[in-house]
């Protein structure tokens, strides 16, 4: 196959062009004749009863046509918003799950949850009147800290407390006995901030409803369509499957964020039969802030023991997670079997016990954000692995060579569930230390010194799960949804090739992947293979794409499926080259038998005109395939991070960044760099600069970009990517994800670097320049 | 948005006699405060009297020791501007370090000042510099002009036409931008003027300031050093996310140290 555009070429995204010249299809370009615009009532109060909702005023606005409240949808019928995953505490009980109705009833429970919907004819008209709506609040008093909400009466009614689930793993006598006899133990609190997802392109919906057929469409900004398309249907009970199609048109980014079934898309699809028009609701930047699902928000205190030798005996987390208000779509997973799972890191800590309270509190809700879990075990074990290399006088890199898994323990079974397949952790480490000069670190430092600066060093040794898997061991678990992913490879009788994947791409570049990947696999040319994704009316299946699982699940589908292809392929060559099937060979392209070749073009044309063909196969070529992987993928790596702390300001500048990953295989490694340096990107702006702040009262007071800093181009150096290769052992690419490993690694290798220059035992995120500057100035 | 009758008048007396004659005026210069406020629906004017026509209050010249900026003058004009970098560096830098490059381009002179947001940068330049705010009936002198948190000695329908700056024999700003806005969490503009130092503040109070004590120690002994026991300005320091007041009262010092620092150095 062509090296220019195959498995391992650095194509450029052809999805790129439409973007940058302003020709995308956003669901907000969109528009349909007869179309109506809709905001929602957002409750002002962090926890309050609902009283009277007057919309009389607000009706009498020239163009106002409906106000809808939860009364309205709970009179309709509609079911709450689900949390697919079930998390059982220790005790063996169901988590205690708040019921989540799509608009507030008779309580609202977080600032910014929405209770009501306006529609109008435009959206000046819909704001005019929803500024009407004279709507009474009695105002309870509301929990807000991660920390204290356990023990705060309960949010919810019916609820005996804040507590949604009391979860853990590991074996808990094993992991006390061996810290109670430890040379010695490492204690360390650690907060993992509270994040706030910020796609380009906040959340959006356009729904239709045909009252001729019945069937509603519903066009939004989502990372998984035909999700949003099973919860409507069979939890909220807007329309059966067959009567409604979900479009996920271009999306601008999601970070997990756009994973989840949310009210506003669900309301919205459900008004517009009721107002018999077409609704359109496009978030403002400030409802973006208020009512996306949030990231993080951990408190934990954790515990490592260490032999005389510095071996780790025992690590033991504790862990607060803020789920918010509601149990989020796939809340309840995240700091559970996504976060716990992770703790042995890359290293062979024989006992690990870790135990998460899930707590609810008058916050929006917190689930999946790039990591998912996965930032918040590395930042604990990172972050306590270099406390424990400080404390008892070791090199913190050689203290980790020394614990970790080597490469010829693979597979290896850590204390905490987890198989993983293969990795080569020294070697990245190897090429990390190499390419970030850490020989030259003391020259560096004492550089900086004489410019008022101090300067320090941070290591992270990830491992993260990707493409979680597999369905029945995960359901088995509680998930609610299997953990496969589907695709079609169609042959068209001319020989172009169309692909439809059940994965979403809302900026990883799929369209350019995955047709690197079949037409390598089919040898047709990279120009002649469409992807088509996004679309339940034309995709048969799909679970969406997370925590970087669209090329090792969804990838694999369409591997098997043009493995399908390859095979009915075969057997009409043979047919038509009057051999048998198994002398027939499938190379680049072409089936060979001897000196006799036919092309897939060929042989697919004679799949649509049968003339000269088998009389026991079915006309055409086109394969379908699900693929459910065996286990988890691991991608792993080291980061190390250097920055520069100035001392009379306190501000932090990162001044050095390597990354070394092992992805496995790499389809196209350009891409592989910009996902890496994306999440870095990320990483960087939770240990420097981004925190979700409320106040006492519930009041989120980092609501816009004046006070919620993401990090700008200056914030970041140029980083240094490169990668190592230990292929997946179970899938047929050899490919592992990259979507999220810079967000993983990169926060405990920055903060592990303040700490160093400051000399302190730990700072938290994101470290400010007041709070560094508090640090050094001892106050 | 609310709807609002919308003028664009060519001449300065037909801007204002529009503004006593409307029932809930504003007049919009660059916007960038004004037009987020209103798309917020924080504010609803019943009109609004746009100055982009008015050509009198654009433009830049030097005079006689004097720059005079039009009010209509947008920040990215001021950093590009020769006439600025030749005679007056330090505003020229300072403009090229406000907002963002689309804040450069539509957003004024005038319409800073006649906001005094507490976190701009051209007010610490206005005191440091010892400008004079003319505006359409009168010559407001700097130190008479910040009154408050945005409240300035402008009546309701003034219009800021230009602002003449005294040209110092050096001078600089250094600002610590706020991570998340990059407003200046405190800015400091030093000017000497032949020894006789001015220094503003923005960023640290409800509006800018002269930083008195260290005006004089600077002017006694041109060296960061002569600022560390110098007192701080006497105004209530802001506090909020990103900076205590008590991180602000550091700031103000070490940013009007660096300032020194750089013009010593030279």
């Amino acid at each position: 196959m062509s090296t220019e555009t195959g498995i391992g070429a650095a194509v450029k995204r052809r999805e790129d062009l439409r973007f940058i010249t302003g020709r995308g299809n956003y669901t907000d370009d969109l528009n349909v004749p007869g179309q109506t615009c809709g905001v929602f009532l957002r409750s002002p109060y962090a926890r309050a009863k609902i009283g009277a909702i007057d919309a009389t005023d607000a009706l009498q606005v020239e163009g106002a046509l409906a106000v809808f409240t939860g009364r309205d949808t709970a009179t309709d019928g509609l079911g709450d918003l689900p949390c697919g995953w079930l998390v059982k505490s220790k005790d063996g009980s169901d988590m205690a799950a708040a019921p989540h109705p799509p608009l507030a009833v008779s309580q609202v429970n977080y600032v910014g949850e929405p209770y009501g919907l306006v529609v109008a004819e435009s959206l000046a008209a819909a704001r005019e009147a929803a500024e009407l709506v004279a709507a009474d609040f009695e105002e309870l008093t509301p929990v807000v800290a991660t920390a204290e909400a356990a023990e705060a009466s309960p949010i919810h009614e019916g609820l005996k407390d804040n507590l949604a689930y009391d979860w853990e793993l590991g074996d808990e006598a094993a992991t006390d006995s061996a810290l109670a006899t430890a040379a010695h133990v490492t204690r360390l609190d650690l907060t993992n901030n509270r994040l706030i997802p910020n796609a380009m392109e906040p959340r959006a919906a356009l729904a239709t409803f045909d009252p001729a057929s019945g069937n509603y469409e519903l066009r939004t900004t989502s990372q998984n369509p035909h999700l949003e398309r099973l919860v409507l249907s069979a939890f909220v009970r807007i329309a059966p499957e067959h009567k409604l199609r979900v479009v996920a048109p271009d999306v601008g980014g999601g970070f997990g964020s756009k994973i989840f079934v949310y009210a506003e898309e669900t309301v919205v699809t459900w008004a517009a039969a009721k107002v018999g028009r077409p609704i359109k609701w496009t978030a403002e930047r400030s409802e973006a802030f208020l009512a996306d699902a949030h990231g993080r928000d951990h408190v934990t205190h954790a515990e490592l023991g260490l032999d005389g030798a510095g071996r780790f005996t025992a690590l033991k987390a504790r862990t607060t997670a803020n789920l918010g208000a509601y149990l989020s779509t796939f809340g309840s997973a995240v700091p559970t079997y996504l976060y716990g799972t992770l703790l042995a890191g890359q290293y062979k800590t024989p006992n690990i016990h870790v135990q998460t309270h899930g707590v609810y509190t008058n916050t929006a809700p917190v689930d999946a954000y790039r990591g998912a879990g996965r930032p918040e075990a590395t930042f604990v074990v990172e972050r306590i692995v270099e406390a424990a290399a400080r404390e008892t006088g070791r090199d913190p890199v050689e203290l980790r060579r020394l614990n970790m898994i080597e490469p010829d323990d693979f597979p290896y079974e850590t204390p905490v569930a987890l198989v993983y397949d293969t990795g080569n952790y020294q070697a990245s480490l190897d090429k990390a230390l190499h390419l970030a000069d850490y020989a030259g670190f003391k020259q560096r430092r004492a550089a900086s010194e004489t410019r008022g600066k101090r300067r320090g060093i941070g290591f992270s040794c990830y491992i993260e799960a990707c493409g979680l898997a597999p369905s029945q061991l995960a359901i088995q678990l509680g998930a609610g949804v299997g953990l496969y992913e589907s695709g079609e490879v169609r042959v068209n009788p001319t020989g172009s090739v169309t692909v439809f994947t059940g994965s979403h791409s809302h900026g990883q570049g799929h369209e350019t992947t995955f047709a690197q990947v079949v037409s390598d696999k089919l040898g047709v040319p990279f120009d002649d293979v469409e992807v088509v994704h996004g679309d339940t009316g034309r995709v048969e299946f799909g679970l969406g794409t997370y925590g970087s699982r669209s090329l090792a699940v969804g990838g694999s589908a369409l591997i098997s499926a043009s493995e399908k292809i390859i095979a009915k392929g075969t057997r009409i060559a043979a047919h038509m080259m009057q051999t048998e099937p198994t002398n027939v060979a499938f190379e680049e392209g072409a089936f060979i038998s001897g000196n006799q070749r036919l092309t897939l073009q060929e042989v697919a044309f004679a799949s649509y005109v049968p003339a000269d063909y088998p009389p026991d196969l079915e006309p055409g070529l086109s394969e379908k395939a699900f693929y459910d992987p065996e286990n988890f993928t691991y991608p792993a790596g080291a980061h190390i991070a250097e920055v520069e702390v100035d001392e009379a300001t306190g501000v932090v500048q990162l001044v050095n960044f390597v990354a070394v990953d092992d992805f496995g295989h790499i389809i196209n490694p350009m891409i592989v760099d910009g996902q890496v340096h994306g999440g870095l990107a990320q990483g960087a702006g939770q240990a420097l600069l981004e925190h979700g702040i409320y106040d006492a009262n519930g009041q989120l007071t980092t609501g816009s970009y004046m006070d919620y800093c993401m990090p700008r181009a200056d914030d970041v150096p140029d980083f240094v990517v490169d990668t190592t290769v230990t292929p997946c052992t179970h899938n047929p690419l050899g490919v592992k994800g990259c979507g999220e490993a810079g967000a993983i690694g990169s926060p405990a290798a920055i903060i592990n670097a303040v700490t160093d220059a400051l000399g302190t035992e730990d700072i938290a995120m994101p470290a400010t320049p007041e709070q560094v500057w508090r640090k050094l100035s001892g106050l | 948005m609310h709807p609002f009758n919308y003028h664009k008048p060519s001449t300065l007396a037909e801007a204002v006699a529009l503004h006593q004659g409307a029932e809930d005026p504003a007049y919009l210069s660059g916007g960038h405060t004004l037009l987020p406020t209103m798309t917020q629906r924080l504010a609803a004017p019943s009109d609004l009297i746009d100055l982009e026509g008015l050509t009198e209050l654009i433009g830049i010249a030097v005079d006689n020791g004097t720059l005079s900026i039009g009010a209509f003058t947008r920040h990215a004009e001021v950093a590009a501007s020769t006439e600025v970098q030749s005679a007056l560096p330090a505003l020229a830098e300072l403009a090229e370090g406000i907002g963002d490059a689309q804040v450069r381009n539509r957003g004024t002179i005038g319409g800073s000042l006649a906001n005094s947001d507490p976190a701009a940068d051209y007010p610490a330049a206005v005191l440091a510099l010892n400008a004079v705010i003319h505006t359409d009936r009168r010559q407001i002198p700097a130190d008479g002009y910040f009154r408050g948190l945005f409240e300035t000695a402008l009546e309701a329908d003034e219009v800021i036409t230009r602002v003449d700056f005294a040209i110092p024999s050096r001078a600089a700003y250094e600002k610590f931008p706020n991570p998340a806005s990059r407003y200046a969490t405190v800015g400091v503009m030093v000017a000497d003027f032949n020894g006789t130092v001015r220094v503003g503040v923005t960023g640290a109070g409800p509006c800018a300031c002269r930083a008195d004590a260290f005006e004089a120690a600077l002017s006694a002994r041109f060296d960061p050093a002569a600022l560390d026991d110098a007192e701080l300005p006497a105004i209530d320091f802001n506090s909020d996310l990103h900076a205590s007041a008590e991180y602000r009262v550091h700031l103000v010092r070490v940013m009007a140290q660096r300032a020194t620092a750089r013009l010593a150095s030279l």
